[in-house]
């Protein structure tokens, strides 16, 4: 892997995607299978690869903006698949969970088909960002409650 | 010297085994400890023995834990094992952790820096009392909730670094150096120490760190900053070629602010140390600072003098894989080894002609 690419910008062709893959790797499996559940049918596949489960090397910066160091590893587990239309999907989600990977790599092949796409992002993607959403606003007013606000005493005399 | 296969042991080994997993799961008349607990409600030592393994993977973690019976430099090996067994997808894209989705940050130098002064989830002002309510099971907890200030919390580093009186960070285009692929050289550059101390004992990183503080190579550190949270971690994978998201981790960074470094040429700024830690650790993090800077003492013209200076001391002892290993292997059976020891003293003592009471002067 090339750790020299550059994040997408806006204008970037495949931002839909990387967006839409992201939400998917950070999806709670037990949410995503919940949700499949409730869509429409996914069309059928052939498992190119995987799903397998290795390492990916975590990098930190020395002073948090400078140099690259290995940090340590995780865990992460990958699938790719061809669906009966021949798109290809790909999936490389943290942890070990490989029907979490599998299903990742199947909705990331739906959604490049332009009839499916709008469906999906409406019953899976549009569900899990607001749910992210709410984790992580939860987050932010637990930490807003420790937030201390300084006071000055008056003095006696 | 040959080492010679001798057999024989096979049938208490097994039962030793047998053993320990009995004893491991203790009094059947208690409930069995379930692996989501210990990651649920033990996540303190999920987060060092993710760190001292060298893998995060929550879950894993806590089964290691469990494993070990709470041996955590135990449960660390496990991990360090398993990962062994696996193969290497790729490497992250270096983590931001400016854009830490924060449950704590502090800083010990400025009290009233944009973002404020968040508390998180903390043990400090607690009385370190013991809290018998724990005891009785059934603890409902709640944490409570304020609005969120939409307000950015820039890094410490970045708001001193405005006026130039902190050290940058400086930047490296170079492929950093991984400890799992290539053995340690020396000197050790400034990647490979950072790498070393984020799997280092936390015990022996807290030791030497105190020790800076003891005077054994002071630098006069301030927590500039301590921050905890979540971050997103990329990959580039090569059948897409751009980035994605694989997940998220929890992470604890330290930026240590320490006392001036200067010359005629360049005007006194701060120097820094930084500790990068899996999970929720600030002891960690805080204490890798400690010793990253004290390692540091050569590039900032300091003179060497303490073992948290000395890089080869510090990086070759603090894996607490390797240590245990070493150490522990003393119990194996060394009956060869002793034998030629024994040969020797025997030799040696028969040499002097004393008889074998006088043991102090045989020894001479």
């Amino acid at each position: 892997m090339n750790t020299a690419a550059p994040s997408l910008t806006d204008e970037h062709p495949n931002r839909a995607r990387a967006e839409w893959m992201g939400l998917l790797a950070r999806a709670r499996p037990a949410e995503l299978a919940a949700l499949l559940e409730k869509a429409q049918g996914l069309p059928g596949y052939v498992l190119l690869r995987g799903p397998e489960t290795g390492l990916v090397m975590l990098r930190g910066r020395a002073g948090g903006g400078g140099a690259p160091f290995n940090l340590g590893e995780m865990t992460a587990t990958r699938a790719s698949v061809r669906d009966a239309e021949g798109r290809i999907g790909h999936a490389t989600v943290a942890g070990r969970d490989e029907a979490h990977a599998l299903v990742a790599a199947r909705l990331d092949a739906a959604l490049q088909d332009p009839a499916r796409h709008g469906a999906l992002k409406a019953t899976i993607l549009e569900p899990l960002a607001h749910s992210e959403e709410q984790r992580r606003a939860a987050l932010a007013r637990r930490a807003a409650a420790t937030r201390v606000d300084f006071f000055a005493l008056t003095t006696q005399r | 010297m040959a080492y010679v296969a001798v057999k024989g042991g096979e049938r208490a080994i097994d039962a030793a085994h047998a053993w320990l997993a009995a004893e491991r799961r203790g009094d059947t008349a208690v409930p069995e400890l379930e692996t989501a607990q210990i990651r649920e409600q033990l996540g303190r030592a999920v987060d060092r023995v993710m760190a001292e393994g060298s893998l995060y993977d929550p879950d894993l973690a806590a089964l290691a834990i469990k494993q070990a019976q709470g041996d955590l430099i135990e449960a660390g090996f496990l991990l360090r094992a398993l990962r062994t067994t696996l193969p290497r997808f790729g490497v992250s894209l270096p983590i931001e952790t400016e854009t830490m989705r924060l449950a704590r940050r502090i800083s010990a130098i400025f009290k009233d820096l944009p973002g404020g002064q968040v508390l998180g989830p903390t043990y400090d002002y607690t009385h370190r009392l013991l809290d018998f309510s724990l005891a009785a099971n059934g603890t409902q907890a709640t944490a409570p909730e304020a609005e969120a200030r939409d307000e950015a919390a820039p890094r410490v580093p970045d708001i001193l670094g405005r006026e130039g009186l902190l050290e940058a960070d400086g930047a490296s285009a170079a492929e950093p150096f991984d400890l799992t692929r290539a053995p340690l050289t020396f000197p050790a550059s400034r990647d490979a120490r950072l790498q070393g101390l984020a799997r280092g004992d936390e015990g022996f990183l807290l030791g030497l760190g105190y020790s800076t503080q003891r005077g054994y190579g002071n630098n006069h550190p301030f927590v500039g900053e301590l921050r905890v949270g979540e971050v997103d971690v990329e990959i580039v994978p090569p059948e897409l070629g751009f980035s994605v998201c694989i997940g998220t981790v929890e992470l604890t960074e330290c930026q240590m602010v320490n006392q001036f470094a200067g010359s005629k040429t360049q005007p006194a700024q701060f120097t820094r140390g930084y500790g990068l830690a899996f999970g929720h650790a600030e002891r960690r993090a805080m204490a890798m600072a400690l010793v990253d800077r004290a390692l540091r003492a050569e590039e900032l013209g300091e003179a060497r003098t303490a073992p948290a200076q000395d890089a080869e001391f510090v990086l070759s002892t603090c894996d607490n894989v390797e240590a245990t290993g070493f150490v522990e292997h003393l119990k194996l059976p060394h009956y060869v080894d002793f034998q030629s020891e024994l040969e020797t003293i025997r030799r040696l003592r028969g040499n002097t002609g004393k008889p074998a009471t006088s043991l102090p002067e045989a020894a001479g």
